[in-house]
């Protein structure tokens, strides 16, 4: 057993409004740069919808993450030793700036600086890549909302496996339904990107696991920006470097949630330590299709059995970051009540980015499809006009096995396919929810909410504990981070004046472009 | 003036090579292949393919002829035919790829913003570095051959640090081109986007895929036997 500790996080779904505060906190403060314009680290896309960069989740036109051979090995599919040396002078699987979006600005100083004319002056779009005006055809968050859902929504690579109809009864929803997706680095345990760099400029972080870019060793093989399947390694431009996701190192480090984690208007993220088994990365990343999430979760340990602590201990692992590890809300939402999945498990990267999935999709049924308007409750029934969604909890569970946003669309992004285990998380969802309505509306019996709890496996206490940490929870529940006892050590070692400036983040040179 | 260039410019080259690419390196973030694939990636690959393949071959080419001169003597016939034909077709090549790559470098706009006086100084030198090799190899029949018996001995004889300028001087003009404008390569290198040749990677093909980097020894710093006069700065200080 190698235990080793994970900075992992969990988004709710449910509550994610789609205000994009997270993105523009993010923008604003690591890639408001020359080069780095189109990229954003941290975006929130529309579900269903086509993301950014456009269709990333078909690893057939981009061919990212890992793939399982017959014989159980894996290998990464779109770079690796042999592919990624031999295509060094040409990468086939690249996506060109085209695929995310020609950043641009506006002429906002025509409006005020052009002379008079008898017309109104505009302020034409420029690229900011070439400055020269531009036709915008394209953007980093373009289908926001179901906006141009032909185009978008319907493309959306998710439903590849749905039938005409499943898809076209999606349609008839998404006029009225949707979700949001907010995306960061997953920080993988078994991450693409720095499987497939050639210079090794990639690594991960071996006490807080972070997966970094050292700007220093890059050489724009840009074999990263293929091999990671969530599109979250950029290349810039401009500097010849990849960049990413840095989970703002610096600002856990002394203690700070993460910019986005910390501007989320929802609160719908969580930060906080997993303790895991690095011995068992390999065989979890190439388990069969059907096993692989569990195995997935299987790797993370339980930080409160003693010979984990001991293991932990003798690995170097910090008191602190254990029991900040036992703290931790991520555990409790993916271990503990096991309410919360990866995003697309079968790239086998094994992200640890949890997603909770949203219930608001699946309590819709629309009464126009629903032959038997009896399951309708009075309320629903008079205001019925034949796009009401059913309410009524009394066939909570049996929506969820006939709803409109099929589980199979749901699956497809959080279970690699597994419907059951998507019924599952669901339903556990759906019997906290009928837990409050009993608590606070009273009109469900006691008896009726603790038949459904137990159904999937939960109790008073854990349905109470999910509703506290989903709708209560405080700034320090929601981000547990260790120490990371740089500082100590910098105490310890020298005069902590001399090194004034010289630690965290930061640039030993100018990041001007190479020659 | 054979002196200047061929008995001292070649050092001039060298050493200015070789101080500038170490400074080069230990630079750092400067230190990159500069890819503009994200900014154009179709035109690219008919370029920048051709180029490469042709360089690697040429190169490698002349540097076997260079450190095993028998080599090459040895051929003959109808060997010696096929030896030459190969060595024009990659020659070709290379310089197909650098003429289409100067195109696209010229009149793509994306690619302009990423265009310096270096990148197009070297490549037009390039260019014509190509277009004089092919000259030499067509004109001065079986090059292969006479490389190696006449070419690499006067480079033997730089290294031995007595370079045999006389010889130099009585090539045909075309093959002292050649011999400057390489040189002038050379020294070029440590102040160009030409120095990602050196950092080729081929220590991936042995190295483990994942990459851990730890600031400390993550046992020792926690050991309560280890001192602090033990413990080394963090790796990323
Ligand atoms: S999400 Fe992509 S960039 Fe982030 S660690 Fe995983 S493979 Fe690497
Ligand atoms: S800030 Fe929070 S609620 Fe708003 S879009 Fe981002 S994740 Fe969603």
């Amino acid at each position: 057993m190698d235990v080793r500790s994970q900075m992992s996080m969990v988004f709710h779904l449910d509550k994610c409004l789609g205000c994009h505060t997270c993105t523009v906190a993010c923008k604003n403060i690591w890639t408001d740069r020359k080069g780095a314009e189109y990229m954003w680290f941290n975006n929130v896309e529309t579900k269903p919808g086509t993301g950014y960069p456009t269709k990333w989740e078909n690893q057939d036109i981009y061919k990212g993450g890992w793939e399982r051979s017959n014989s159980g090995d894996i290998s990464l599919k779109g770079a690796g030793k042999m592919k990624g040396l031999l295509n060094i002078f040409h990468n086939p699987n690249l996506p060109v700036i085209d695929d995310y979006y020609e950043p641009f600005t506006y002429k906002y100083l025509d409006l005020t600086e052009s002379a008079q004319m008898d017309i109104q002056p505009t302020a034409r779009p420029v690229s900011l890549i070439t400055g020269k005006p531009i036709d915008i055809k394209m953007g980093p968050n373009w289908d926001d909302d179901l906006s141009g859902t032909p185009e978008h929504a319907r493309k959306d690579p998710n439903l590849h496996n749905l039938s005409a109809t499943e898809q076209e009864a999606m349609f008839q929803l998404e006029q009225i339904a949707f979700y949001y997706l907010p995306r960061i680095c997953n920080h993988c345990l078994n991450p693409a990107c720095v499987a497939s760099c050639p210079s090794g400029a990639i690594y991960k972080r071996g006490e807080d696991g972070v997966v970094l870019i050292d700007q220093n060793v890059c050489r724009a093989w840009r074999m990263c920006v293929t091999a990671c399947p969530y599109k979250k390694t950029y290349y810039n431009w401009s500097t010849g470097k990849s960049e990413k996701c840095l989970l703002c190192f610096p600002r856990i480090e002394s203690g700070l949630a993460p910019a986005c984690m910390h501007s989320c208007v929802g609160r719908i993220r969580y930060l906080g330590v997993l303790l895991y088994d690095a011995d068992k990365i390999q065989s979890a990343a190439s388990a069969s299709d059907n096993s692989l999430v569990d195995n997935h979760l299987d790797i993370y340990l339980d930080p409160f059995d003693p010979a984990v602590i001991q293991a932990a201990k003798d690995n170097g692992v910090a008191d602190s970051t254990i029991k900040a590890a036992q703290e931790s809300p991520v555990y409790k939402f993916v271990k503990e009540w096991k309410i919360a999945l990866p995003l697309h498990a079968e790239f086998r990267t094994l992200p640890n980015l949890f997603y909770v999935p949203p219930m608001l999709p699946v309590m819709a049924t629309i009464s126009e499809n629903s032959k038997d308007l009896s399951t309708l409750n009075s309320k629903a029934r008079a205001w019925d006009d034949k796009w009401l969604y059913d309410t009524s909890i009394d066939e909570i569970f049996g929506s969820i096995d006939n709803m409109r946003m099929p589980l199979k669309y749901m699956a497809n992004l959080f279970s690699n396919g597994d419907e059951p285990m998507m019924a599952d998380k669901l339903k556990k969802l759906m019997a906290v929810r009928i837990y409050r309505r009993h608590v606070t509306v009273g009109d469900i019996s006691e008896a009726k909410c603790k038949a459904a709890l137990k159904d999937c496996g939960l109790d008073l206490a854990s349905a109470e504990a999910i509703y506290q940490m989903t709708s209560l929870a405080k700034f320090d529940e929601r981000f547990v981070i260790p120490a990371a006892h740089r500082e100590q050590s910098i105490e310890m070692l020298e005069s902590t004046a001399d090194v004034k400036g010289s630690t965290g983040f930061g640039f030993l040179d100018k990041p001007a472009r190479g020659i | 003036m054979d002196v200047i260039l061929f008995g001292a410019f070649p050092y001039v080259a060298l050493v200015i090579f070789l101080v500038g690419t170490i400074f080069r390196y230990k630079t750092g973030f400067k230190y990159s292949s500069l890819s503009s694939q994200l900014l154009e990636g179709k035109k690219l690959y008919s370029a920048s393919v051709p180029f490469h393949l042709g360089i690697l071959v040429v190169f490698l080419a002349h540097l076997v002829g260079f450190l095993f001169p028998s080599f090459y003597t040895s051929f003959g016939g109808m060997s010696l035919v096929y030896l030459e034909v190969a060595g024009l077709i990659f020659g070709f090549l290379a310089l197909v790829g650098l003429v289409f790559l100067f195109i696209r470098r010229i009149t793509n706009d994306r690619v302009q913003m990423v265009t310096n006086k270096m990148d197009l100084a070297i490549e037009i030198l390039l260019i014509a570095q190509f277009a004089i090799g092919l000259l030499v190899a067509i004109e001065l029949k079986w090059g292969s051959g006479w490389y190696a018996s006449n070419m690499a001995p006067y480079l033997w004889s730089l290294f031995a640090g007595s370079p045999d300028v006389v010889a130099m001087a009585a090539m045909p003009f075309l093959l002292k081109l050649h011999v400057v404008l390489a040189f002038a390569i050379i020294f070029l290198i440590p102040f160009s986007r030409l120095v990602h040749f050196l950092v080729v990677p081929l220590h991936y093909i042995t190295r483990p895929f994942q990459v851990v980097r730890w600031n400390w020894d993550r046992k020792t710093i926690r050991d309560p036997k280890t001192s602090f006069d033990d413990i080394q700065r963090p790796k990323n200080n």
